[in-house]
């Protein structure tokens, strides 16, 4: 290892450790505040950088202006800098076919197709989603014609209570796309299918992970994609 | 969440002068982790300085062989890019291992090597303990739910140690397996860090869990040229099929040279608080037959020194018996 000169390592620990003590007595005072009342705990000496640190902690929102394009459509918006894509979409804009599900990554009910990848919403932050074509799944259909992966769900009924269900659907566009330029998913290493993988119900259910059904209507999800893909390919 | 400034960086030079005169400004690449650290409240930047626009989203291979991968490639593109696929199948399948594909199609490859460990007692703010996020509170999972944490690296036996916690990346440890370098880039130049030393053992420091400095930036990783195409597996053992992290995964990577091993990688994850890879166990294998005796040996060295806890000595147990498949099936020529 090209190892950083001593001083340098040394000076970075401390600016952790400083940013680390802080930390420690923010929540200290938010606890002590809240358990003893400020007024008993403004005596302790890092009870003062605790209320500066925490002052700064609650600095005013940032708003910024930008421009999202969504389904073909541009729309300028002034927003927090904290604002997610997914909140965009279904607070500011209305298109409330994406959904929060766990807001952290995990249920894939707010899937999104940014730049041709589907992506987690709740995860993108509006601002760096500027300058992305962003489709959601009110922008699959043409006019009263389903997306084939639409139709496909309704036809195999993938869906009980429909909350996963616009995620499902954006997830499973994109898929086909995969599927066509031949990436690769683990199922396809396992199985030796490294050119080309067919959409095996494995794979599907493989590429389908990122999203999650509480009603569990997983196997009519994968017929749906399977009749998605075969129509694809005819 | 708390506020921050947003801002973006046109060029790396940009984004080295942003990181260095804006005090608690962190780098924005796929936001998987980090977005997901500041709604939790464990990360509060005061300002993020997105990355997501810098050139540096190539893989390219020198006549050597010596490959280099932007730091800004995403997971997805990375594993499925034709010389990953056809020179480095560990790192392509270590790396379609992880996350989903949503996640995949964010995730860049400099962020996943800073991707921070998913400590139930870290995650949530809620647990007032917690070295790695609190310094000195103390560890909520040494005495509390530990069936996901670390049997290795975390100290001696008799000391107590200050975090169990396990790295959670599969990428990471198929690039320790790999031998790769980690090139980075700050105000005063750029350097290089072999990733065996680039993630941190905890110490009494486990809040500072690599060697970059919060003002350097990674931009790539460079990987030598590839010797173990052929027979190499990734293993990951986890609680579901798909979507979860590891409770023990193997990257086993062998050079074969008619029945005996040249030379090789191994190295493990969901088992330690950095990719752990064993360079005994590489050691023991070179100039071995690869047959089950000699595998085994190799497993039973590679957890030498497990410490366990209350719900995790399993993790001994299937760690070894994880390194004599992933090995058995390197050495068959099997894909992942």
């Amino acid at each position: 290892m090209s190892h950083p000169p001593c001083t340098d390592q040394d000076e970075w620990f401390e600016q952790k450790t400083s940013v680390a003590d802080t930390e420690i007595s923010r929540r200290t005072f938010v606890k002590s505040a809240s358990v003893l009342g400020a007024g008993v705990a403004t005596g302790i000496p890092q009870i003062a950088a605790a209320q500066r640190t925490r002052q700064a902690a609650t600095a005013a929102p940032q708003m910024a202006p930008l421009t999202l394009k969504i389904n073909g459509e541009l729309h300028a918006l002034t927003l927090d800098t904290r604002t997610t894509l997914l909140d965009a979409l279904r607070e500011y804009l209305h298109l409330t076919g994406s959904k929060k599900g766990c807001d952290h990554g995990q249920c894939g009910a707010c899937t999104v197709i940014l730049d041709g990848r589907r992506v987690n919403s709740c995860l993108t932050l509006a601002a760096s989603a500027e300058g992305a074509e962003i489709t959601t799944v009110e922008g699959l259909a043409h006019g009263e014609a389903l997306h084939p992966v639409q139709a496909a769900f309704l036809e195999h009924d993938g869906f009980q209570c429909g909350y996963c269900t616009p995620g499902q659907i954006c997830s499973a566009v994109a898929l086909l796309e995969e599927n066509r330029r031949g990436d690769l998913s683990a199922v396809s290493w396992q199985t030796g299918q490294t050119e080309n993988p067919q959409l095996t119900d494995n794979e599907i259910r493989e590429r389908m992970s990122g999203n999650i059904c509480r009603c569990a209507a997983y196997p009519n999800i994968v017929a749906a994609v399977r009749a998605a893909a075969q129509g694809a390919r005819t | 969440m708390n506020p921050f400034h947003y801002q973006r960086a046109k060029t790396t030079d940009d984004a080295i002068h942003a990181i260095t005169t804006t005090r608690g400004a962190k780098f924005l690449g796929g936001g998987t982790n980090l977005v997901d650290l500041m709604k939790s409240n464990v990360e509060h930047p005061t300002a993020l300085i997105d990355i997501n626009h810098l050139s540096f989203t190539q893989i390219n291979s020198d006549p050597d062989g010596t490959t280099t991968i932007g730091a800004g490639v995403r997971n997805s593109d990375l594993a499925n890019h034709e010389i990953i696929r056809k020179h480095y199948p560990l790192l392509s399948q270590a790396v379609l291992n992880g996350a989903s594909a949503q996640l995949r199609n964010m995730a860049t490859t400099g962020g996943n090597l800073l991707q921070r460990t998913r400590c139930y007692y870290f995650v949530d703010t809620s647990f007032s303990q917690c070295n790695k996020r609190t310094p000195g509170s103390g560890c909520a999972a040494i005495k509390g739910f530990n069936r996901i944490h670390a049997i290795l690296g975390t100290g001696g036996n008799s000391d107590e140690p200050s975090c169990i916690a396990t790295n959670p990346s599969d990428m990471s440890v198929a690039l320790a397996a790999l031998q790769a370098t980690i090139h980075v880039q700050g105000p005063r130049g750029k350097r290089t860090i072999p990733i065996a030393d680039f993630h941190l053992l905890p110490g009494t420091t486990p809040h500072i869990e690599t060697s970059l400095k919060p003002d350097e930036l990674i931009t790539a990783v460079e990987l030598p040229a590839s010797k173990f195409a052929k027979h190499s597996y990734y293993l990951k053992i986890r609680d579901r099929q798909s979507y979860a992290f590891a409770l023990v995964s193997v990257a086993a990577a062998l050079e074969l040279e008619g029945q005996i091993i040249k030379s090789a990688g191994l190295a493990l994850g969901g088992v330690a608080p950095k990719p752990w890879r064993s360079a005994e166990a590489e050691k023991l294998l070179t100039g071995a037959t690869p047959n089950r005796e000699a595998f085994r040996k190799v497993a039973d060295l590679a957890v030498t020194g497990a410490k366990t806890y209350e719900h995790n000595a399993f993790k001994v147990e299937l760690a070894k018996q994880s390194i004599v498949r992933a090995l058995t099936l390197a050495a068959q020529g099997a894909q992942a």
